[in-house]
Protein backbone atom coordinates (compact mmCIF):
# COMPACT_ATOMS: atom_id res chain seq x y z
CA UNK A 1 0.00 0.00 0.00
CA UNK A 2 1.06 3.58 -0.39
CA UNK A 3 1.82 5.74 2.56
CA UNK A 4 1.12 9.42 2.94
CA UNK A 5 4.43 11.27 2.93
CA UNK A 6 3.59 14.26 5.04
CA UNK A 7 2.51 14.39 8.64
CA UNK A 8 -1.16 14.77 7.94
CA UNK A 9 -2.96 11.48 8.01
CA UNK A 10 -6.44 10.97 6.86
CA UNK A 11 -8.94 9.83 9.45
CA UNK A 12 -10.29 7.44 6.89
CA UNK A 13 -6.84 5.95 6.28
CA UNK A 14 -6.27 5.24 9.93
CA UNK A 15 -9.65 4.23 11.20
CA UNK A 16 -11.32 2.71 8.18
CA UNK A 17 -14.61 3.81 6.71
CA UNK A 18 -17.78 2.22 8.07
CA UNK A 19 -20.26 1.27 5.43
CA UNK A 20 -23.46 3.26 5.69
CA UNK A 21 -25.42 0.05 6.14
CA UNK A 22 -23.11 -0.93 8.96
CA UNK A 23 -23.63 2.34 10.80
CA UNK A 24 -27.37 2.05 10.17
CA UNK A 25 -27.34 -1.36 11.86
CA UNK A 26 -25.42 0.01 14.83
CA UNK A 27 -27.92 2.86 15.08
CA UNK A 28 -30.90 0.47 15.07
CA UNK A 29 -29.24 -1.50 17.89
CA UNK A 30 -28.72 1.75 19.79
CA UNK A 31 -32.44 2.54 19.52
CA UNK A 32 -33.37 -0.96 20.69
CA UNK A 33 -31.01 -0.87 23.66
CA UNK A 34 -31.92 2.70 24.52
CA UNK A 35 -35.61 1.82 24.54
CA UNK A 36 -35.01 -1.30 26.61
CA UNK A 37 -33.27 0.88 29.20
CA UNK A 38 -35.95 3.57 28.96
CA UNK A 39 -33.50 6.15 27.72
CA UNK A 40 -35.34 7.24 24.58
CA UNK A 41 -37.82 10.13 24.76
CA UNK A 42 -38.92 10.10 21.14
CA UNK A 43 -38.37 7.99 18.03
CA UNK A 44 -39.29 9.22 14.58
CA UNK A 45 -39.38 8.39 10.90
CA UNK A 46 -40.82 9.89 7.74
CA UNK A 47 -43.60 8.52 5.57
CA UNK A 48 -44.10 9.44 1.93
CA UNK A 49 -47.66 10.58 1.16
CA UNK A 50 -49.67 12.37 -1.53
CA UNK A 51 -49.63 15.47 0.69
CA UNK A 52 -45.86 15.48 1.01
CA UNK A 53 -43.42 13.74 3.33
CA UNK A 54 -44.91 13.30 6.80
CA UNK A 55 -42.81 13.20 9.95
CA UNK A 56 -44.16 10.71 12.49
CA UNK A 57 -42.82 10.82 16.04
CA UNK A 58 -43.71 8.66 19.03
CA UNK A 59 -42.95 8.44 22.73
CA UNK A 60 -43.10 5.11 24.57
CA UNK A 61 -46.79 5.96 25.18
CA UNK A 62 -47.79 6.44 21.57
CA UNK A 63 -47.70 8.70 18.54
CA UNK A 64 -47.00 12.20 19.80
CA UNK A 65 -46.57 14.20 16.60
CA UNK A 66 -47.37 14.06 12.91
CA UNK A 67 -45.91 16.93 10.92
CA UNK A 68 -46.18 18.16 7.36
CA UNK A 69 -43.20 19.13 5.26
CA UNK A 70 -44.31 22.76 5.36
CA UNK A 71 -43.92 22.81 9.13
CA UNK A 72 -40.18 22.10 8.74
CA UNK A 73 -39.29 18.68 10.10
CA UNK A 74 -36.07 19.89 11.67
CA UNK A 75 -37.89 22.64 13.53
CA UNK A 76 -40.54 20.18 14.67
CA UNK A 77 -37.85 17.86 16.06
CA UNK A 78 -36.20 20.73 17.90
CA UNK A 79 -39.57 21.65 19.35
CA UNK A 80 -40.02 18.03 20.50
CA UNK A 81 -36.55 18.14 22.04
CA UNK A 82 -37.62 21.19 24.02
CA UNK A 83 -41.08 20.01 25.02
CA UNK A 84 -40.66 16.24 25.39
CA UNK A 85 -36.95 15.47 25.70
CA UNK A 86 -33.62 15.68 23.85
CA UNK A 87 -33.18 11.93 23.63
CA UNK A 88 -34.66 11.70 20.17
CA UNK A 89 -33.59 9.00 17.73
CA UNK A 90 -34.56 8.15 14.17
CA UNK A 91 -35.92 4.66 13.83
CA UNK A 92 -37.29 3.46 10.53
CA UNK A 93 -38.52 0.19 11.99
CA UNK A 94 -40.03 1.11 15.34
CA UNK A 95 -42.78 3.17 13.76
CA UNK A 96 -43.76 0.64 11.14
CA UNK A 97 -47.34 0.13 12.41
CA UNK A 98 -48.38 3.78 12.18
CA UNK A 99 -46.50 4.20 8.90
CA UNK A 100 -48.36 1.22 7.46
CA UNK A 101 -51.70 2.59 8.61
CA UNK A 102 -50.95 5.96 7.02
CA UNK A 103 -50.03 4.25 3.76
CA UNK A 104 -53.27 2.28 3.89
CA UNK A 105 -55.25 5.45 4.58
CA UNK A 106 -53.77 7.20 1.55
CA UNK A 107 -54.45 4.08 -0.55
CA UNK A 108 -58.18 4.10 0.36
CA UNK A 109 -57.78 0.92 2.36
CA UNK A 110 -58.28 2.42 5.82
CA UNK A 111 -60.78 4.88 7.30
CA UNK A 112 -59.72 5.00 10.95
CA UNK A 113 -56.41 4.87 12.76
CA UNK A 114 -55.80 2.33 15.44
CA UNK A 115 -52.57 3.38 17.14
CA UNK A 116 -51.77 4.44 20.71
CA UNK A 117 -51.60 8.23 20.95
CA UNK A 118 -49.70 10.45 23.35
CA UNK A 119 -51.62 13.74 23.55
CA UNK A 120 -49.20 15.47 25.92
CA UNK A 121 -48.60 18.32 23.47
CA UNK A 122 -52.19 19.40 23.83
CA UNK A 123 -54.09 20.30 26.99
CA UNK A 124 -57.27 21.80 28.37
CA UNK A 125 -59.88 22.95 25.87
CA UNK A 126 -57.67 22.11 22.90
CA UNK A 127 -57.44 18.55 24.09
CA UNK A 128 -61.22 18.33 24.44
CA UNK A 129 -61.49 19.55 20.86
CA UNK A 130 -59.06 16.87 19.66
CA UNK A 131 -61.05 14.21 21.50
CA UNK A 132 -64.16 15.28 19.63
CA UNK A 133 -62.40 15.49 16.25
CA UNK A 134 -61.65 11.78 16.46
CA UNK A 135 -65.41 11.20 16.50
CA UNK A 136 -66.01 12.92 13.17
CA UNK A 137 -66.26 10.02 10.77
CA UNK A 138 -64.28 9.40 7.60
CA UNK A 139 -65.67 11.49 4.75
CA UNK A 140 -67.85 13.60 7.07
CA UNK A 141 -67.26 17.23 8.01
CA UNK A 142 -68.34 19.59 10.77
CA UNK A 143 -68.17 23.34 11.15
CA UNK A 144 -65.94 25.08 13.70
CA UNK A 145 -69.16 26.15 15.46
CA UNK A 146 -70.46 22.57 15.65
CA UNK A 147 -67.16 21.43 17.13
CA UNK A 148 -67.32 24.25 19.69
CA UNK A 149 -70.73 23.03 20.80
CA UNK A 150 -69.56 19.43 20.96
CA UNK A 151 -66.52 20.43 23.02
CA UNK A 152 -68.82 22.12 25.54
CA UNK A 153 -68.05 25.78 24.75
CA UNK A 154 -70.45 26.95 22.01
CA UNK A 155 -68.97 30.46 21.91
CA UNK A 156 -65.36 29.28 21.62
CA UNK A 157 -65.40 29.06 17.81
CA UNK A 158 -62.09 30.85 17.40
CA UNK A 159 -60.52 28.65 20.07
CA UNK A 160 -61.62 25.62 18.06
CA UNK A 161 -59.78 27.15 15.12
CA UNK A 162 -56.59 27.47 17.12
CA UNK A 163 -57.03 23.96 18.55
CA UNK A 164 -57.13 22.66 14.97
CA UNK A 165 -54.20 24.86 13.94
CA UNK A 166 -52.09 23.43 16.78
CA UNK A 167 -53.26 19.81 16.42
CA UNK A 168 -50.07 17.82 17.09
CA UNK A 169 -51.47 14.81 15.21
CA UNK A 170 -52.91 16.03 11.90
CA UNK A 171 -54.30 13.34 9.57
CA UNK A 172 -54.47 10.84 12.46
CA UNK A 173 -56.69 13.24 14.45
CA UNK A 174 -58.80 14.54 11.55
CA UNK A 175 -58.83 18.31 11.96
CA UNK A 176 -59.08 18.48 8.15
CA UNK A 177 -62.75 17.52 8.57
CA UNK A 178 -63.57 20.86 10.17
CA UNK A 179 -64.79 23.62 7.82
CA UNK A 180 -66.33 27.06 8.08
CA UNK A 181 -70.10 27.22 8.48
CA UNK A 182 -70.39 28.49 4.90
CA UNK A 183 -68.57 25.40 3.67
CA UNK A 184 -65.28 27.13 2.83
CA UNK A 185 -62.08 25.50 3.97
CA UNK A 186 -60.92 27.72 6.82
CA UNK A 187 -57.29 27.02 7.65
CA UNK A 188 -55.01 24.01 7.88
CA UNK A 189 -51.71 23.24 9.56
CA UNK A 190 -50.46 21.48 6.42
CA UNK A 191 -51.65 24.20 4.04
CA UNK A 192 -54.99 24.46 2.23
CA UNK A 193 -53.86 22.27 -0.68
CA UNK A 194 -53.25 19.43 1.77
CA UNK A 195 -56.66 19.96 3.39
CA UNK A 196 -58.32 19.95 -0.02
CA UNK A 197 -56.44 16.78 -0.99
CA UNK A 198 -57.44 14.95 2.20
CA UNK A 199 -61.10 15.89 1.80
CA UNK A 200 -61.01 14.80 -1.85
CA UNK A 201 -59.38 11.53 -0.87
CA UNK A 202 -62.12 10.79 1.65
CA UNK A 203 -64.88 11.84 -0.75
CA UNK A 204 -63.62 9.58 -3.52
CA UNK B 1 -34.26 47.39 26.20
CA UNK B 2 -36.05 46.02 29.24
CA UNK B 3 -34.08 43.40 31.11
CA UNK B 4 -36.77 40.77 30.78
CA UNK B 5 -36.67 40.91 26.98
CA UNK B 6 -32.99 40.13 27.03
CA UNK B 7 -33.53 37.41 29.58
CA UNK B 8 -36.15 35.69 27.49
CA UNK B 9 -33.66 34.99 24.73
CA UNK B 10 -31.22 33.33 27.06
CA UNK B 11 -31.35 29.69 28.09
CA UNK B 12 -33.54 29.23 31.10
CA UNK B 13 -31.60 27.47 33.80
CA UNK B 14 -33.31 24.73 35.70
CA UNK B 15 -32.27 22.42 38.53
CA UNK B 16 -29.91 19.65 37.54
CA UNK B 17 -28.80 21.13 34.25
CA UNK B 18 -27.27 24.50 34.95
CA UNK B 19 -27.04 26.83 32.02
CA UNK B 20 -28.46 24.44 29.49
CA UNK B 21 -31.51 25.18 27.46
CA UNK B 22 -33.25 21.85 27.83
CA UNK B 23 -33.40 20.31 24.44
CA UNK B 24 -32.37 22.10 21.32
CA UNK B 25 -30.45 19.50 19.39
CA UNK B 26 -32.06 16.05 19.19
CA UNK B 27 -29.63 13.26 20.05
CA UNK B 28 -30.08 11.88 16.54
CA UNK B 29 -28.10 14.87 15.29
CA UNK B 30 -25.21 13.90 17.58
CA UNK B 31 -25.21 10.37 16.17
CA UNK B 32 -25.44 11.65 12.60
CA UNK B 33 -22.65 14.18 13.08
CA UNK B 34 -20.19 12.03 15.01
CA UNK B 35 -21.17 8.37 14.56
CA UNK B 36 -18.62 7.78 11.82
CA UNK B 37 -15.76 9.49 13.63
CA UNK B 38 -16.43 7.61 16.85
CA UNK B 39 -16.54 4.34 14.93
CA UNK B 40 -13.12 5.05 13.40
CA UNK B 41 -11.71 5.98 16.81
CA UNK B 42 -13.10 2.77 18.32
CA UNK B 43 -11.66 0.72 15.50
CA UNK B 44 -8.23 2.25 15.90
CA UNK B 45 -8.26 1.99 19.70
CA UNK B 46 -9.80 -1.42 20.41
CA UNK B 47 -9.38 -3.06 17.02
CA UNK B 48 -11.96 -4.33 14.54
CA UNK B 49 -13.31 -7.17 16.67
CA UNK B 50 -14.49 -4.97 19.53
CA UNK B 51 -15.13 -1.75 17.60
CA UNK B 52 -18.88 -2.27 17.31
CA UNK B 53 -19.19 -3.03 21.02
CA UNK B 54 -17.16 0.04 21.90
CA UNK B 55 -19.31 2.18 19.60
CA UNK B 56 -22.54 0.86 21.09
CA UNK B 57 -21.40 1.28 24.69
CA UNK B 58 -20.15 4.78 23.92
CA UNK B 59 -23.40 5.98 22.38
CA UNK B 60 -25.57 4.27 24.98
CA UNK B 61 -23.63 6.05 27.73
CA UNK B 62 -23.82 9.30 25.76
CA UNK B 63 -27.59 8.89 25.33
CA UNK B 64 -27.91 8.47 29.08
CA UNK B 65 -25.84 11.55 29.89
CA UNK B 66 -26.91 13.81 27.03
CA UNK B 67 -29.68 15.78 28.81
CA UNK B 68 -27.11 16.96 31.37
CA UNK B 69 -24.44 17.98 28.87
CA UNK B 70 -23.75 21.69 29.39
CA UNK B 71 -24.67 23.95 26.51
CA UNK B 72 -21.75 24.85 24.29
CA UNK B 73 -19.84 21.66 25.07
CA UNK B 74 -17.48 20.22 22.48
CA UNK B 75 -19.64 17.22 21.65
CA UNK B 76 -16.97 15.37 19.68
CA UNK B 77 -14.42 15.66 22.50
CA UNK B 78 -17.11 14.56 24.97
CA UNK B 79 -17.87 11.47 22.88
CA UNK B 80 -14.19 10.60 22.45
CA UNK B 81 -13.74 10.85 26.22
CA UNK B 82 -16.58 8.38 26.71
CA UNK B 83 -15.16 6.13 23.99
CA UNK B 84 -11.78 6.21 25.76
CA UNK B 85 -13.37 5.03 29.03
CA UNK B 86 -15.30 2.31 27.21
CA UNK B 87 -12.09 1.19 25.48
CA UNK B 88 -10.40 0.89 28.86
CA UNK B 89 -13.33 -1.26 30.05
CA UNK B 90 -13.09 -3.46 26.98
CA UNK B 91 -9.33 -3.90 27.39
CA UNK B 92 -9.87 -4.96 31.01
CA UNK B 93 -12.62 -7.39 30.06
CA UNK B 94 -10.42 -8.78 27.33
CA UNK B 95 -7.56 -9.23 29.79
CA UNK B 96 -9.87 -11.14 32.15
CA UNK B 97 -11.02 -13.39 29.33
CA UNK B 98 -7.55 -13.99 27.97
CA UNK B 99 -5.72 -17.25 28.65
CA UNK B 100 -2.48 -16.38 30.47
CA UNK B 101 0.51 -16.38 28.16
CA UNK B 102 4.22 -16.26 28.91
CA UNK B 103 4.68 -12.93 27.24
CA UNK B 104 2.07 -10.22 27.41
CA UNK B 105 1.74 -8.35 24.15
CA UNK B 106 1.54 -4.61 24.47
CA UNK B 107 -0.58 -4.12 21.40
CA UNK B 108 -4.16 -4.53 20.39
CA UNK B 109 -5.86 -7.33 18.53
CA UNK B 110 -4.43 -7.73 15.05
CA UNK B 111 -6.72 -8.71 12.25
CA UNK B 112 -5.33 -10.60 9.29
CA UNK B 113 -4.69 -8.19 6.42
CA UNK B 114 -7.01 -8.87 3.53
CA UNK B 115 -6.27 -5.80 1.46
CA UNK B 116 -4.07 -2.75 1.49
CA UNK B 117 -6.35 -0.76 3.71
CA UNK B 118 -6.62 -3.54 6.25
CA UNK B 119 -2.84 -3.65 6.26
CA UNK B 120 -2.76 -0.11 7.61
CA UNK B 121 -5.45 -0.87 10.18
CA UNK B 122 -3.53 -3.94 11.29
CA UNK B 123 -0.39 -1.81 11.62
CA UNK B 124 -2.31 0.68 13.79
CA UNK B 125 -3.48 -2.19 15.97
CA UNK B 126 0.14 -3.35 16.43
CA UNK B 127 1.31 0.01 17.76
CA UNK B 128 2.19 0.20 21.46
CA UNK B 129 -0.81 1.42 23.43
CA UNK B 130 0.30 4.99 24.01
CA UNK B 131 1.16 5.53 20.36
CA UNK B 132 -2.05 3.87 19.23
CA UNK B 133 -4.18 6.04 21.51
CA UNK B 134 -2.46 9.29 20.63
CA UNK B 135 -2.66 8.51 16.90
CA UNK B 136 -6.36 7.65 17.29
CA UNK B 137 -7.30 10.69 19.36
CA UNK B 138 -5.25 13.22 17.44
CA UNK B 139 -5.19 11.97 13.86
CA UNK B 140 -8.48 10.08 13.74
CA UNK B 141 -10.65 12.06 16.19
CA UNK B 142 -8.96 15.36 15.48
CA UNK B 143 -8.48 16.37 19.12
CA UNK B 144 -5.72 18.87 19.90
CA UNK B 145 -2.76 17.43 21.86
CA UNK B 146 -3.85 19.29 24.98
CA UNK B 147 -7.06 17.24 25.05
CA UNK B 148 -5.28 14.06 23.97
CA UNK B 149 -2.95 14.48 26.97
CA UNK B 150 -5.94 14.79 29.30
CA UNK B 151 -7.12 11.39 28.11
CA UNK B 152 -3.85 9.45 27.98
CA UNK B 153 -1.99 11.27 30.76
CA UNK B 154 1.30 13.18 30.59
CA UNK B 155 1.97 16.50 28.92
CA UNK B 156 0.66 17.69 25.55
CA UNK B 157 4.23 17.64 24.27
CA UNK B 158 4.64 14.00 25.34
CA UNK B 159 1.38 13.17 23.58
CA UNK B 160 2.64 14.90 20.45
CA UNK B 161 5.87 12.88 20.57
CA UNK B 162 4.00 9.62 21.08
CA UNK B 163 1.75 10.33 18.10
CA UNK B 164 4.76 11.28 15.97
CA UNK B 165 6.50 8.05 17.01
CA UNK B 166 3.33 6.16 16.11
CA UNK B 167 3.16 7.71 12.67
CA UNK B 168 6.85 6.99 12.12
CA UNK B 169 6.30 3.38 13.20
CA UNK B 170 3.43 3.04 10.77
CA UNK B 171 5.66 4.33 7.98
CA UNK B 172 8.36 1.84 8.86
CA UNK B 173 5.85 -0.99 9.07
CA UNK B 174 4.33 -0.28 5.72
CA UNK B 175 7.27 1.09 3.76
CA UNK B 176 7.69 4.66 2.66
CA UNK B 177 6.98 4.58 -1.05
CA UNK B 178 5.85 7.88 -2.50
CA UNK B 179 2.17 8.39 -1.98
CA UNK B 180 0.32 7.60 -5.16
CA UNK B 181 -2.91 8.32 -3.38
CA UNK B 182 -3.63 11.93 -2.46
CA UNK B 183 -3.33 12.68 1.21
CA UNK B 184 -6.57 13.90 2.71
CA UNK B 185 -6.01 16.57 5.34
CA UNK B 186 -7.53 15.92 8.72
CA UNK B 187 -10.55 18.20 8.78
CA UNK B 188 -10.45 20.86 11.43
CA UNK B 189 -8.47 18.73 13.82
CA UNK B 190 -4.76 18.02 13.77
CA UNK B 191 -2.70 20.81 15.20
Amino acid sequence: MTIPTNDTWSRDDLGGVPRETHLATLREHLVARGEAERLVDVTYRTVASPVGELLVAATPLGVVRVAFDVEGHERVLEDLARRVGVRILASPRRLDPVARQLEEYFAHRRTTFDVPMDLRLSSGFRRRVLAHLSEIGYGATESYAQVAVAAGSPRAVRAVGSACATNPLPVVVPCHRVLRSDGTLGGYVGGLDAKRALLALEAA
Amino acid sequence: MPADVQMSERPTSHPGAPGRLPGVKPFEQVVADHGGTVWRVCRAVVGPLDADDAWSETFLAALRAYPGLPEGSDVRAWLVTIAHRKAVDIHRARARRAVPVAEVPDHGVVEPASDEHDELLAAVARLPERQRLTVAYHHVAGLPYREVAELVGGTPEAARRAAADGVAALRRALGTTAAARPVVPVPGGAR
